[in-house]
């Protein structure tokens, strides 16, 4: 018994029409990090909000027992007591409040009554900063800190409340390499002070790297459970538990037809539109050729965002300067729907915030950037509008009931597929897409590789901008590296690998210094 | 099956709503025993609401807009109605003039708020809070604090007059009834045309039975109406801007590519922008047509009164909201419809006039309204509740 923390039997979840998770079972090992793997869907989430409280007891079939004994959590409140906390990938962090404020929130340390300590309460929060390294002022505002900062603080915030097991869903999503490689190294070091963690993600090379067990959950059915030196733990091995099949490449094949020079920007210089003296994008000019994938590399807050928006009719930025070519001729775009107009696309990095209207359905958002298209004059022909949601749901895929579903009802990849599908609609001939794959599981990325690669073949211009590195490395044929607003490093696909993109951005760095 | 569950899934508000109206038009008939549905009553609550549906319609539009409301329309209604009384009793401009130039000071009310709404940034609670003192104060300044009537009958014609009938035949208005008649026509060739369109498309469509079964009912509605009209008498003049106005705003709502835009800014306005929607522009708009839709509810109220008064339109602006929200319209944006604003409206206006014919006191219809409209919208966030859980 001892053995185990945790252990999870036969849970059945059920939704009305959709078994989500059938007699699954977990055991996890005290003092261990335990991965949980698995595509979109697969009901790793939904595992988690049965052991955190969130579906409480009852609404499920099967045992939940934590230290030998058998647990029935009605909320979370009543899982947190007995030390389970669970993270979410939205952090539920308060921006306005500061950094000890946040961690004790709903855990204030009072003196007498209902009044807080607060000298109890940062003296408390310095110690527990110092425990996971964060150096940071204590009355510094959540708002002002950066995602890997934040998600700290969420951690702390757990171990304040004595967290044995600790769960955290995708917790590298938002994060770069750097803040990743930070927090990892913080779960290894939880782990030795004896705390369990419990990690979501669809980041397999994090995974492998520091779990020392890993579930593979499919189609709401546990798979197996890996453990670290007795299975094969390389990601190939791990993919193919997940999607049942081998995938004999991540990235598909394309045929190159590269044809001339299609779009140029040149010498663009972009300020922050809320500081005027701040220069986000420095002299920047790039091409790319009809039939290109042409990627754009670097690490967060390099600027790659605020390029493609600001060329993207001025959607971001100020004091906004520089030329853009489209076949040779200069084009002057004052908005998004003049960029539209001159075939330009942008899907944005942030889908659910910016890329859908996800309140409206499916087909209406596939028609919105190009309405004109399915309108006489000013109206908008419904039928005509089912029919072009018919035809892209059918042509990409998108899994859902009918083009009347909402798109805030969809999982990650299928909302990226209508994001894709309205701006195919559009019919433009550049699409600048932002993180096309953020968020979204094994499967549906290559799917989505595949579309990006028809669409090429056709002999669009794509720029594509990820911070996945092997996904730029896999799929583009030219690749700009940028940092701080700069181009650094410009390489062809035979020439481009990992250590040479880091290698542009750290030459660069030093050079600035 | 499967298409219908989707489909009341989403206008269940709606469908629940019209429900409530039929309920409370019920109760109120067999209660005042036939009096409020009589013809003379049904003109009586048509001329009675037709400024609220009219605020409503304009509402509806700022609501889809993020849930901004415009707070200033009751105070902008008033300023207009006692701008065309300085035009007309004081200046003795004639009433047809009088009243284009004071729906073009609504226009340029609407602009005014639109400006500091769309293009400074101010919210537009504050905006519109601003006017609605502004104009309210203004008001009394141009009044002096008195008030000024009475009107010439052509003023007052378009909120209490009726339309002159074609023949004279005793106890019948036979406008009324032919209006009827061709309504139903234009309904059913409506009707026709939009299911040949989805054969067209290869699209399913309802059944022959259930669709001639909805025709019917819906002609049966419209001569009842029309006829009861006709027998007290005929079509008020009023009648005829409210039905346009419906029809010309669910139209542009539902059918036309600004409409969508609207709908759009609503759902997610960063979304709405980065796919080439001029959400400025749409918001600017938004509020110039309110400015205009409260410029025409100040010129019938202030008809209807036969004054101008320095209190005209106090409150107007929380009927309108309140019809819009019991009427489907979501708080934070993007969801509602105008034929829902019209049916809260009604809703609303039911009441009160069914209340008065009770006797029930209007302290007390103030407070059971305020009760309708946080039932509707409980009902709502429950619903929705539900819905989210599966």
């Amino acid at each position: 018994m001892g053995e185990y923390i945790l252990e999870m039997r036969n849970i059945t979840k059920e939704f009305p029409g959709v078994k989500a998770l059938d007699n699954v079972n977990l055991r996890i090992k005290q003092a261990h990090i335990h991965a949980i793997v698995g595509e979109n869907g697969a009901g790793k989430s939904t595992l988690m909000n049965i052991l955190s409280g969130v579906y409480p007891y009852g609404t499920y079939e099967g045992d939940i027992i934590v230290q030998g004994e058998i647990c029935r959590f009605k909320d979370i409140k009543e899982s947190e007591a007995k030390g389970i906390t669970i993270i979410h990938q939205e952090l539920a962090l308060i921006p306005t409040l500061s950094i000890a404020e946040n961690v004790f929130l709903g855990n204030e340390q009072t003196g007498k009554g209902l009044i807080i300590d607060w000298h109890k309460t940062r003296q408390k929060a310095i110690e527990m900063l110092k425990k996971v390294g964060l150096n940071e002022n204590i009355n510094t505002r959540v708002m002002d800190l950066g995602m890997g900062k934040q998600q700290l603080v969420e951690i702390i915030k757990a171990l304040a409340k004595d967290v044995k097991i600790l769960i955290l869903d995708e917790p590298t999503a938002a994060l770069n390499d750097e803040d990743s490689k930070n927090l990892l190294k913080l779960l290894i070091e939880l782990k030795n002070q004896g705390i369990t963690c419990i990690i979501i993600s669809h980041k397999i090379n994090e995974v492998v790297e520091v779990a020392d067990e890993i579930t593979i959950l499919r189609d709401g059915t546990t798979v197996e459970t890996l453990c670290r030196d007795i299975d094969d733990f390389s990601e190939d091995r791990i993919i193919k538990g997940m999607v049942g099949r081998e995938l004999t490449s991540r990235f598909p094949e394309r045929n190159r037809n590269i044809g001339e020079v299609c779009f140029e920007v040149l010498n663009w210089n972009v300020y922050d539109p809320k500081d005027n003296t701040k220069q986000v994008i420095k002299n920047v000019s790039i091409y790319a050729r009809r039939g290109e994938v042409v990627g754009i590399a670097g690490l967060m807050g390099s600027g790659r965002t605020e390029f493609a928006m600001s060329v993207f009719g001025k959607a971001y930025g100020k004091n906004i300067s520089g030329t853009i070519r489209k076949d040779g001729k200069e084009i002057i775009m004052h908005d998004e729907s003049d960029a539209i107009a001159n075939g330009i696309a942008y899907a944005t990095e942030d889908r659910k915030s910016a890329g859908l209207i996800l309140i409206d359905d499916i087909k209406r958002n596939i028609v919105l950037p190009c309405l004109p298209k399915v309108s006489k004059r000013f109206v908008v022909n419904e039928n005509e509008e089912i029919k072009i949601g018919e035809e892209y749901r059918k042509k990409l895929k998108i899994k859902s009931s009918s083009v009347l579903q909402k798109t805030g009802e969809l999982s990650g990849g299928n909302q990226q597929k209508v994001v894709f599908s309205k701006w195919i609609f559009s019919e433009p001939d550049v699409l600048l897409l932002d993180e096309p794959t953020r968020g979204i599981d094994v499967g549906a990325k290559y799917e989505i590789y595949c579309i990006i690669n028809e669409l090429a073949e056709k002999g669009k211009t794509i720029i594509m901008i990820s911070s996945e590195l092997p996904e730029i490395l896999g799929m583009c044929d030219r690749i700009y590296v940028m940092n701080e607003g700069r181009i650094v490093g410009e390489l062809t696909a035979e020439e481009a690998s990992q250590e040479k993109i880091m290698q542009c951005i750290m030459r660069s760095n030093k050079e600035v210094m | 099956m499967k298409r219908l569950d989707v489909l009341l899934r989403g206008n269940l508000r709606q469908y629940v709503m019209i429900i409530a109206l039929v309920v409370v038009i019920i109760f109120f008939q067999i209660i005042t025993g036939g009096i409020l549905l009589s013809p003379l009553n049904i003109s009586n609550i048509i001329q009675q609401n037709a400024y609220i549906l009219i605020l409503a319609t304009g509402m509806l539009l700022c609501i889809l807009t993020c849930g901004n409301i415009d707070l200033s329309v009751g105070s902008v209604a008033g300023f207009i109605g006692a701008i065309s009384a300085v035009f007309i009793l004081k200046m003795n401009m004639p009433v047809f003039p009088a009243i284009l130039i004071s729906l073009l000071i609504g226009v340029l009310i609407g602009v005014w708020h639109g400006f500091w709404i769309a293009y400074v940034g101010v919210p537009a609670f504050i905006t519109t809070l601003a006017g609605m003192l502004i104009f309210r104060g203004l008001t009394m300044v141009i009044l002096q604090g008195t008030s000024l009537a009475p009107f010439p009958k052509s003023y007052t014609f378009i909120a209490a007059g009726f339309i002159p009938d074609i023949s004279n035949i005793e106890g019948i208005n036979l406008l009324s009834i032919l209006a009827g008649i061709i309504a139903s026509i234009l309904y059913i060739l409506y009707e026709l045309k939009d299911r040949a369109s989805k054969k067209r498309y290869n699209f399913e469509v309802s059944s022959s039975g259930a669709f001639s079964a909805k025709i019917v009912s819906i002609v049966a509605v419209i001569n009842a109406f029309t006829y009861a009209l006709a027998r007290y008498k005929g079509i008020p003049a009023v009648l005829i801007i409210v039905v346009s106005l419906v029809l010309i705003y669910s139209f542009i709502t539902t059918k036309t590519i600004p409409g969508r835009h609207i709908y759009a800014y609503g759902g997610n306005p960063k979304a709405a922008k980065l796919s080439g929607v001029k959400t400025k522009k749409v918001l600017f708009w938004v509020y110039v047509n309110m400015g205009f839709l409260a410029a025409l509810a100040g010129i019938i109220f202030t008809g209807r009164l036969n004054s101008a008064t320095p209190k005209a339109g106090n409150g107007f602006e929380l009927d309108a909201i309140a019809s819009c929200f019991i009427g489907g319209a979501s708080t934070t944006g993007g969801i509602g419809t105008v034929v829902g604003a019209i049916v809260g409206g009604l809703l609303m206006g039911v009441l009160n006039n069914g209340m008065s014919i009770m006797g029930v006191s209007i302290d007390w219809q103030q407070a059971i309204k305020g009760v309708v409209l946080l039932a509707a919208v409980a009902f709502d966030v429950y619903s929705k509740s539900k819905s989210w859980a599966i």
